[in-house]
């Protein structure tokens, strides 16, 4: 059996590394430990696209990595980190389903996650193809985790994870979107996330809380 | 030589109709000011009516070949198509004229501070006049329907211009839920006709060579979907409740135009782009047609409100129309194209009529309405002595929808009832039994309508004030008289000279049917049928009747007394009358109301004998409510409220929804 070059194991590393990111985000329960984690997830994603650059000779990989360098390693953790400190919530949040179960969930996840992307994997030519499994895993934890928690924030930390994975994912099948889709997808999260903050300022005058629950009032009977 | 608009008649048209939404845009410069909205922008409305029917009566010439047009407006790969054919310029023809009687009466009614700015209700008023035009010019199903649908939006909002009145939202509410229903039920119509090949053009349409399943199935929608927007029974429902509901204009508008564009459609699918069909198709139509007549008029009969019982008349006219229709197809199918010619000539003709007197009486009844602020039969009358304008001008359009010579009305029904007397000749004794049935039937709605419109004319015009306040009603303005003059002249002359109208359907029904009523007899009789059956000169009848009223005037005068004398009228008996002893429109209609009691859901209230306040009060619904609506409302309720299961209100749910949806959408990958 051939071994596989340094740079590909490195990748696995990496890949690996998203994974454990994903599934410490979804037993977190501290908001703070969340942004960070969401940080770390970042700066992972941001040294595998730079790897894959260097190994696939895609120049156009070095601006996403730099990209993905600067917006979801420091500028949105840094936005959500003062959102936080000016909702003050930077306790406990408590998840609708408890922890263990939410654990034994997302192992079922990434087991139908690699079972799918098998196929997929064994057409595409790229170096990361085994990776691909993963972000797609990646990609199904994130959404659990926005569907498990209560509070309006971890739901966008779920989205911009859920981000994460999509990024992953492409650059794992294809080495990436056109250069175009990802400025684009950038500009768009960075809005979203001002949008979201707008909308939590708006939710909190409304109810007195971020907590989702009552939004059941807004139910028509 | 023809003048440049007469050359070019499509593009003159096009133009015209960007025209009217000009006019529309123009208004909501100064949407406040009644001044420029009303006195300038609809006067000129009208006059832009009346070039469309100057330019739409050049296609109905003899020898006019229709007109195509392509404009590469709409979609890409999708353009409008428009064409200009004698159908077409009928209709058009219609709608300039009655438009621009209704727009002149509309520029002295509208006034402020009733719901909706004068601006923005000029601009609904427009883009509802361009999108009628744009119906019957349209040549590709992609436009008709979108016509169609401007159509139905631009009079929901003109109905629901008092929006802030709940009874009048509801309203609204109906005649938008009917408009799509019977707008679904057309688009599945041309769904089916393009017959596989996938091309929304009429052209293609025409060409389309359908199974007859296929055909059936398309006719049916048709038939449903146009009746929707003309009222037939049973998707009348919403006419009685729009009508009231809108500023007077409008509901003249309503039924006096846009229920001819529900006629225009089923005529254009079924006699153009439709080849001949079954006999049933026929039979079916004219029998719906009879029983919505009779269905309508007997409502009409028991109404106590103005607007009410001209919606209902409403329903009963486009009855007549519908029957005569059916019985055109029914004629078509075995072949008797000349027969076919007649009936369809009558409904044609009886389409226009009913735009002009239709739109005449609601115009009347807006001028009541604003003089007294009063819709309600049993709270008006005596009129006459302090409206003696609108009071003269609604007499033309009461005699004439009572299908009086020498009017327009009698023209039309007594063309109908020719049709339906003509047809022993079809090789099909079933049917041959039937049809003389439906002239019977023809002949009782007629006689109803006679009562229906003595009761408006009389409790409204005639006899004593009910309320003391109406004393102080006025007569209409200028503009409104010359907008009511406008159309009671259109219902004079066509009743004087139906030549013209015969000549202008001639064009229709040679296109359509390939045969067209000859005038018969001399040039100033017509006789569709034969001479020796029947034959009615308007001319010669009103010269009889001016002769009969003169003599009898001089003979009094010269040769009697010749003096006048005023006196109060008999008593009875009594010491004194009161306006409170006149007949009223419950008690007019009260026969009625007893001889077709099968027809009505009551509730009646009597009072106890001995009750010192008696209170006395009945209420007439539509059996079709319970018997046909409810069900349905019930139905879709409780499906809702199985799908309402889904709505938890938790986020987390929802989430969950789309993420279940997003793993068994992954697993069929796999």
């Amino acid at each position: 059996m051939h071994m596989p070059s340094l740079a590909t194991q490195f990748l696995h590393v990496l890949a690996a590394g998203l994974l454990m990111i994903s599934f410490a985000m979804l037993a977190q329960r501290r908001i703070r430990r969340l942004i960070v984690l969401l940080a770390w997830q970042g700066a992972m994603l941001s040294a595998s696209t730079l790897l894959v650059a260097i190994t696939a000779h895609q120049s156009h990989l070095y601006y996403s990595a730099a990209l993905t360098l600067a917006l979801k390693v420091i500028v949105l953790p840094w936005i959500l980190m003062r959102l936080m400190k000016r909702l003050g919530i930077a306790g406990d949040i408590e998840p609708l389903v408890n922890i263990s179960t939410l654990l034994l969930v997302g192992l079922a996840l990434v087991i139908f996650a690699f079972g799918l992307a098998q196929p997929i994997s064994a057409l595409a030519t790229t170096v990361t193809r085994q990776a691909l499994g993963i972000a797609l895993a990646v990609i199904l934890l994130a959404f659990l985790m926005i569907i498990a928690r209560r509070k309006a924030v971890t739901q966008v930390i779920g989205i911009l994870a859920l981000e994460n994975g999509l990024f992953f994912a492409a650059t794992s099948a294809t080495y990436g979107m056109p250069m175009v889709v990802e400025l684009g997808i950038a500009l768009d999260l960075l809005v979203g996330v001002f949008v979201f903050g707008i909308f939590f300022f708006h939710i909190r005058e409304q109810f007195d809380s971020l907590d989702l629950h009552h939004f059941e009032a807004l139910k028509e009977d | 030589m023809t003048y440049l608009p007469f050359a070019y008649p499509l593009p003159a048209l096009i133009t015209l109709i960007a025209a009217w939404l000009v006019l529309g845009m123009l208004g909501l410069l100064q949407p406040q000011r009644v001044g420029w909205v009303a006195r300038m922008l609809f006067p000129l409305g009208a006059l832009v009516a009346l070039g469309v029917a100057a330019v739409a009566v050049s296609a109905l010439r003899a020898g006019f070949t229709p007109q195509v047009l392509v404009l590469p407006l709409g979609l890409p790969d999708l353009p409008f198509h428009l064409r200009l054919d004698a159908l077409s310029g009928f209709f058009l023809m219609l709608l300039g004229i009655a438009g621009a009687g209704i727009s002149i009466f509309a520029a002295g009614y509208f006034r402020r501070g009733e719901g909706t700015s004068p601006g923005l209700l000029g601009l609904q008023y427009h883009v509802f006049l361009a999108s009628m035009a744009l119906v019957v010019l349209a040549d590709d199903a992609y436009l008709f329907m979108l016509a169609w649908e401007t159509m139905a939006l631009s009079s929901y909002f003109l109905v629901t211009s008092q929006h802030r009145i709940a009874e009048i939202r509801r309203a609204g509410f109906i005649y938008l839920l009917m408009a799509h229903i019977g707008a679904l039920s057309i688009l599945l119509c041309f769904g089916a006709l393009h017959g596989g090949n996938w091309t929304m053009t009429f052209d293609a349409m025409r060409g389309a060579s359908l199974s007859p399943a296929w055909a059936d199935v398309a006719f049916c929608l048709a038939l449903f979907g146009f009746g929707a927007k003309a009222g037939l029974f049973p998707v009348h429902i919403w006419l009685p409740e729009a009508h009231p509901a809108a500023p007077s204009p409008v509901s003249a508008m309503m039924s006096g135009l846009m229920l001819k564009t529900a006629i225009y459609g089923l005529l254009r699918v079924s006699m153009d782009l439709m080849h001949t069909g079954p006999w049933w198709w026929g039979l079916v139509t004219m029998l719906i047609g009879l029983f919505t007549a009779l269905f309508g008029v007997v409502f009409a009969a028991v109404q106590t409100d103005m607007k009410r019982l001209l919606a209902y008349s409403s329903i009963e006219n486009i009855g007549l129309i519908i029957a005569a229709v059916g019985l055109a197809l029914l004629a078509r199918s075995f072949d008797m194209n000349l027969l076919a010619a007649l009936a369809l000539a009558a409904a044609l003709i009886h389409a226009f009529n009913h735009a002009l007197f239709k739109s005449l009486l609601f115009l009347a009844t807006g001028s009541v309405l604003h003089a007294t602020g009063e819709r309600n039969l049993g709270k008006l009358g005596g009129l006459i002595r302090y409206m003696p304008w609108v009071a003269m001008l609604a007499l033309v359009g009461t005699l004439a929808i009572a299908g009086l010579p020498p009017l327009n009305g009698f023209v039309s029904e007594w063309l109908l009832l020719q049709a339906f007397l003509s047809t022993p000749a079809i090789p099909h004794s079933f049917i041959n039994m039937i049809v003389p049935l439906g002239a019977a039937a023809v002949a009782l709605t007629a006689a109803l309508a006679g009562y229906v419109m003595v009761k408006f004319y009389g409790v409204i015009f005639l006899g004593q004030p009910r309320e003391a306040q109406l004393e102080r009603a006025h007569d209409a303005g200028v503009l409104e008289r010359i907008g009511l003059a406008w159309l009671a002249l259109g219902c004079i002359l066509i009743g004087v000279f139906p030549q013209v109208a015969l000549d202008a359907a001639a064009s229709v029904t040679r296109a359509l049917t390939g045969a067209a009523v000859q005038r018969g007899g001399t040039i100033w009789w017509i006789a569709p049928v034969s001479p020796a059956q029947a034959s009615y000169s308007g001319l010669w009848l009103l010269a009889g009747l001016l002769g009969v009223v003169a003599v009898v005037f001089v003979i009094v005068r010269l040769f009697y007394h010749g003096r006048v004398r005023r006196v109060p009228p008999w008593d009875c008996g009594y010491r004194w009358l009161t306006p409170r002893m006149q007949d009223t429109a419950e008690g007019f209609g009260q026969p009625i109301r007893r001889i077709f009691g099968p027809f009505f859901r009551i509730e009646r209230e009597v009072p106890a004998p001995d009750d010192a306040q008696p209170h006395y009060a009945i209420r007439i619904e539509d059996r079709t409510w319970r018997a046909i609506y409810a069900p349905i409302t019930a139905t879709v309720r409780r499906l809702a409220d199985a799908v309402a299961v889904l709505q938890r209100g938790r986020l987390a749910v929802y989430l969950l929804y789309s993420f279940l949806t997003l793993i068994v959408l992954l697993m069929f990958v796999i």
